[in-house]
């Protein structure tokens, strides 16, 4: 928004005073930032991964490229990079083609509603809740795409699971974001932030907000595709799952996105639980929150969202993985169910005022 | 994969064999289709390779196929001594060498009529109760690997390392022992072997409850393991099952009770017995053992008796008499027999090993049909199996 001045001059300076331009040059502005946004997120998320995963067991991860490893995931990039891009002959190529940047545009249009700071936000659309619900659709049509262009049965069977199990665990992010909505009355995520001046949904929300948490969090994991629910992966029954046949740059984007997804997923539930970039208040105590002010509201999103990504992580490497069944019977005979109990309670509650603060 | 640029003559056979027709429609709306899973596949632990016939998730059939790392140690055995054949063995079953050089030694044994002394016996015991407990950790570990649970790997070939060097220092080798010798031992044990063995089972203890926290007690495993793969007990026996996996089906078979052979007569141990045949009972039978062989070695490791570590001198030549023998031990996976036919030379006329895998496969072909795809995953790693042991 600061940028404003020089984007006008230039558009003054080349003689075309129009609004759209302007715009248009904002949005390109934003696209160059979040590309570089991602790219070195998805350098950091990779190596949290490889180092925590390691500590998980008792091993030391990457040491060697740099100190402590710290250059491996940028080695690893490159190489990925050199890689000889290989296609299958019986592919389509088509959609073997388009595949990669589906998963990767699904992820780059869900960052741009995400607020990271009260200056830090690159559109807020008022519609937030049900843009990154229809725009992570786009993710999943990636992954489907990929599984069938590839011509592949593993990846066959990988797609189909990772779109039954996609679409099905959507319903219960859905209810449970919607919790949140009602007790904001807003679909816009800068209002859904600013409304946890009083305190963050997770408590303030009086047991429904937990419990929205939890299922939020369970169904994150199932779209992120991460153990206990990696079964589009399964590296141990369908080799790789989708992206079987894909190598080189293909599948880095595939990787990326997978990346960026967790800090997507974990950004949405510091946002809509822990207050987003809003700092932790206590009540009364005034000197307290004086001092919890002093951090910057960027330093607090990026750490709830980075305890958000550790559990994450957590999860990952402690589970072991679930049955395609087992993992239907999960979403439609218990998540969904409590979900709509849930956002049944939560109405009563936001209709009878029943708040803990304020 | 099974396309159209399939051998026509292997397609013939497989759609005479499943009644499928030319499109593979089995008359429902669904398309069965087949998928090879293997030769190379993350989680059949080596090159076996299962056609596997499938409808969507569901496993209607399954087609062990052989022979990708057959290396045809029976028929070379045939043109080597004893004491080279015992090399061969480690090659097998990779990670059970001891049992195996114990298979073969005690065939010849058995044909030449060689006395060895209670020192062998024990340090033979002994040995191969670590390698079980060595076996069964990697096995645990692997089975976390197959239901998605990478942090069991580690921890499993964590504790194993410790098991792994310690046997080093003894036979000088990690995984190919070649220590056990027809009449004795190839070498005397370490002189660190004693202190080693203590500090391990001091080390172990606790781990073991870890190995529980961290897996079994797991809701999502469990729910995994429990009802799936069951292998009745009358199933198990007639693929002529054996170990663990026999065991888990409630069958009471143990060599190291039956078979008279080491020390195991000296020693106190019970074993475990499943009771419906599950992926669940192989799993917690096999845990037990890693159990029960600790408290073998507590036993033993305090009073290894003194003697000679060889009966026989090195240089002699093992002429086995005309005849046949068979022997048979417990290797961690089930019985290993070997049948030996002398003609009075040093190289035994005939040679064939009763592989425990080779049989424990085939039960994948009775459980594997009617789950789901990640069922078989499971079975085929509660099975336990090593691959070139099936092949050879």
């Amino acid at each position: 928004m600061n940028a404003n001045w020089s984007l006008s001059n230039l558009t003054e300076r080349i003689n075309m005073s129009s609004v759209f331009v302007e715009q248009l040059m904002w949005v390109a502005v934003g696209l160059i930032g979040v590309v570089t946004f991602i790219s070195l997120l998805a350098l950091v998320l990779v190596y949290a991964e490889r180092k925590i995963c390691a500590h998980i067991q008792c091993r030391l991860g990457p040491m060697r490229v740099g100190w402590h490893g710290i250059l491996q995931t940028l080695a690893d990039g490159i190489k990925l990079f050199l890689k000889e891009d290989i296609i299958p002959d019986e592919a389509d190529r088509l959609l073997y083609f388009l595949a990669p940047f589906f998963c990767l545009v699904a992820t780059l249009l869900s960052l741009l509603v995400i607020p990271l700071s009260p200056q830090v936000q690159i559109i807020d659309v008022n519609i937030g809740v049900i843009y990154l619900g229809a725009v992570s659709g786009f993710g999943i049509l990636g992954v489907i795409m990929a599984g069938w262009g590839s011509n592949n049965k593993w990846s066959a069977l990988g797609a189909m699971r990772a779109g039954a199990q996609m679409v099905s665990y959507e319903i219960s992010t859905t209810l449970s974001l919607l919790v949140i909505v009602l007790f904001v009355g807003s679909l816009q995520l800068s209002e859904i932030v600013l409304s946890q001046q009083e305190g963050w949904w997770i408590w303030r929300a009086h047991g429904v907000g937990v419990l929205a948490f939890i299922l939020l969090l369970i169904s994150s994991v199932a779209e992120l595709n991460r153990t206990p629910f990696d079964l589009a992966e399964g590296e141990s029954e369908l080799t790789a799952g989708f992206h079987t046949e894909y190598s080189g740059v293909r599948f880095s984007f595939f990787f990326l996105a997978e990346f960026i997804n967790m800090f997507i997923l974990a950004a949405m539930m510091s946002t809509f639980f822990l207050g987003g970039w809003m700092p932790f208040h206590i009540g009364q105590l005034t000197a307290f929150n004086a001092a919890m002010d002093l951090i910057p509201p960027a330093i607090w999103f990026i750490g709830k969202t980075s305890v958000m990504i550790f559990v994450f992580m957590w999860i990952r490497w402690t589970f072991p993985r679930l049955r395609v069944d087992q993992l239907m019977k999960l979403e439609w005979q218990v998540l969904m169910p409590l979900g709509f109990v849930n956002l049944f309670l939560a109405a009563i509650v936001v209709l009878t005022n029943f708040y803990f603060f304020a | 994969m099974l396309n159209d640029n399939t051998d026509p003559i292997e397609l013939k056979t497989l759609q005479d064999q499943f009644n499928l027709g030319q499109k593979g429609l089995s008359g429902n709306d669904t398309q069965e289709f087949f998928v090879n899973m293997g030769p190379q596949h993350p989680s059949t632990h080596g090159v076996l390779r299962l056609v596997l016939k499938m409808d969507g998730e569901n496993v209607k059939k399954v087609i062990p196929v052989l022979g990708y790392i057959h290396r045809g140690i029976e028929k070379m055995s045939e043109y080597i001594g004893a004491r080279q054949i015992v090399p061969l063995t480690d090659r097998m079953d990779y990670l059970s060498a001891m049992s195996n050089n114990w298979g073969i030694s005690r065939a010849v044994e058995l044909a030449m009529g060689v006395e060895t002394n209670s020192r062998i016996e024990t340090i033979r015991t002994l040995m191969a109760e670590l390698q079980r407990m060595q076996s069964h950790m990697l096995w645990w570990g692997v089975l976390g690997l197959d239901l998605g649970a990478v942090t069991t790997f580690f921890y499993g070939f964590r504790d194993r390392e410790f098991l792994t060097e310690l046997m080093e220092k003894t036979t000088g080798s990690r995984l190919t022992m070649n220590y056990i010798q027809p009449g004795g031992l190839m070498f005397d044990i370490h002189e660190d072997f004693v202190k080693d063995v203590k500090a391990f089972l001091k080390y172990f203890k606790p781990k073991l409850e870890e190995y529980e926290i961290l897996l079994s007690g797991n809701v999502i495993l469990q729910n995994r393991l429990r009802g799936v793969g069951v292998l009745s007990s009358d199933d198990a026996l007639s693929f002529s099952c054996t170990g663990p996996t026999l065991r888990a089906s409630g069958v009471p078979l143990d060599l190291r009770k039956t078979e008279k052979y080491g020390v195991y007569d000296q020693v106190e141990f019970d074993v475990p017995v499943g009771e419906v045949g599950d992926c669940w009972d192989r799993y917690w039978v096999r845990l037990e053992e890693i159990k029960q062989s600790m408290h073998i070695i507590e036993q033993l490791i305090d009073d290894i008796p003194e003697g000679k570590f060889t009966t026989l001198k090195p240089a002699k030549k093992l002429k086995i008499p005309a005849g046949t023998t068979y022997s048979q031990v417990e290797t961690p996976r089930g019985s290993l027999g070997t049948f030996i036919q002398g003609d009075g030379t040093a190289i035994p006329y005939r040679l064939h090993f009763r592989t425990p895998n080779f049989n424990n496969l085939w039960a994948i072909t009775k459980l594997g049909p009617g789950g789901k795809l990640a069922d078989l995953v499971a079975t085929l790693s509660t099975l336990d199996l090593v691959i070139p042991d099936i092949d050879r």
